[in-house]
């Protein structure tokens, strides 16, 4: 018998003012998987991440971690959820006003009450692993985006998430920092943690995933390994959409 | 010769007096401001919509009302209801009132400013809104605020002078019972005026400190 999902999302629906964003998205992720959603921009990638752990309420769905529904409108159980659930965003939002260290130690104080020597003894740890040992002092704005990713990282880490998303983690970064960043999700994938990432970079996506998800007008339209997706796509969009990425984010 | 002996003996220990009782007024006014203001402030950002209306309600009447006829409430008014304060009492409640209500638009606007994924940010961490509100949003947001406080702060130290309205004798009341004995007026208010001067610089002095303190790495100011 297969282990029954870590999450599972069905049918969650979005929609603002006229338009609908998200159109009965389903998803089951098992542990260690990394599902790689690809598609054009306005697709719902974005929209389907947030939804996932509530930043956006979604208007129909139902989301179940550990096979436990997830009731979002009871703020306790919403609030224990999204520590379980761990969010890195495309433009990284590192607290302006708070260190590498405060960074990814706040959360562990303020959320897990955790006394601030416990936590920031794992905050170190969390900033070693991602190859910050060196920066733990600096703030957002004297890091590069490279640095601000990985710092998000270890803050999202630190919580111990059961599932991290990840909304186009590189997309804001310049080409050189890319590997970086892609390093350290890859060294999360090789350790066993379940994500679930927005991306371009085919790449990437082709050599670690899954599976790809191809989103497009808030619907997913066809799923699958990467070969299937990338060379024997059943969808004429997906075949189009990838042989277009393809080319612009080159084979690697 | 006897001007300086009329300054030493009745101008000096007078103005001294009525000195300390402006501070007296201004500190405890200026904390309590800017406390009831940060508190308003983030209440008219995040509140509910009831809480909302109620604080911008308190805004509109205290920042659209003359400071003097506040005070006069406070201490000829409220006896009518059977309260009676001191002076100094209604004097620090309604500078307080007063400047807690400025204070509120300078920490409103400030809040206002802060980008969307700072709080996304927090969210995605479980944090609940009051502990988003007060250990990432404020934080920011008070430095941004700073300057347009400290404003409100150096004004206040001004508008103490209302005090001896409602027969608070600081500073500025000192003065004008002094100048109507003597007949000194300019001399007396010349005076009044380079303390006032002096308390408002000091407090821009500190003002200017605590800014730089506060100023995070890579958000200095760059000369162009």
């Amino acid at each position: 018998m297969m282990p029954a999902p870590i999450l599972r999302i069905e049918n969650i629906s979005k929609r603002y003012g006229k338009k609908d964003v998200l159109q009965g998205a389903s998803l089951e992720v098992n542990k260690g998987d990394l599902k790689i959603l690809i598609g054009p921009s306005g697709a719902g990638k974005s929209t389907l991440l947030q939804c996932i752990n509530f930043l956006v309420k979604p208007d129909e769905g139902r989301i179940w971690l550990d096979e436990q529904e997830v009731h979002y409108a009871h703020k306790r159980d919403l609030y224990a959820y999204r520590q379980k659930v761990g969010m890195i965003f495309q433009d990284f939002n590192l607290f302006d006003h708070l260190n590498a260290l405060e960074n990814v130690r706040i959360g562990m104080v303020k959320v897990k009450g955790m006394g601030k020597a416990e936590a920031g003894e794992r905050a170190v740890m969390e900033l070693e692993r991602v190859g910050l040992g060196d920066h733990m002092q600096q703030y957002p704005a004297q890091l590069s985006g490279g640095q601000k990713q990985r710092v998000s990282i270890a803050r999202a880490l630190a919580m111990d998430p059961k599932v991290l998303l990840l909304d186009e983690p590189t997309s804001a970064l310049d080409p050189e920092l890319i590997g970086e960043v892609h390093a350290v999700i890859r060294d999360l994938g090789n350790n066993g943690m379940t994500m679930i990432m927005a991306t371009h970079q085919i790449g990437f996506a082709r050599s670690l995933a899954s599976e790809i998800i191809f989103m497009e007008d808030g619907r997913i339209l066809e799923r699958g390994t990467p070969d299937k997706i990338f060379n024997h796509a059943e969808n004429a969009r997906t075949r189009g959409f990838c042989s277009k990425i393809t080319e612009l984010y080159g084979e690697r | 010769m006897e001007e300086w002996l009329y300054i030493q003996t009745e101008v000096y220990p007078a103005l001294l007096k009525g000195f300390w009782v402006s501070l007296e007024l201004i500190l405890p006014s200026a904390i309590c401001g800017l406390v009831i203001g940060i508190l308003v402030g983030v209440l008219r950002v995040y509140g509910s919509r009831p809480v909302m209306a109620a604080a911008n309600a308190y805004v509109a009447l205290f920042r659209g009302i003359p400071l003097v006829v506040q005070l006069f409430i406070w201490y000829f008014g409220l006896p009518y209801i059977g309260i009676y304060l001191s002076p100094f009492t209604a004097a620090v409640l309604g500078f307080a009132l007063c400047s807690g209500a400025y204070h509120s638009e300078y920490i409103r606007g400030a809040l206002l400013s802060i980008k969307r994924g700072q709080m996304l940010a927090a969210q995605s961490l479980g944090f609940h809104k009051v502990q988003m509100i007060f250990s990432i949003i404020l934080p920011q947001a008070i430095r941004l605020a700073l300057p347009g406080c400290g404003n409100e702060i150096i004004y206040l130290i001004k508008y103490s002078s209302l005090a001896y309205m409602i027969t608070c004798i600081e500073l500025t009341g000192q003065g004008k019972i002094l100048a109507s004995n003597s007949f000194k007026y300019t001399e007396v208010f010349l005076m009044i005026g380079a303390c006032y001067l002096v308390m408002t610089s000091v407090a821009a002095l500190i003002l200017g400190r605590l800014e730089d303190r506060l100023r995070l790495p890579g958000f200095e100011h760059h000369r162009i």
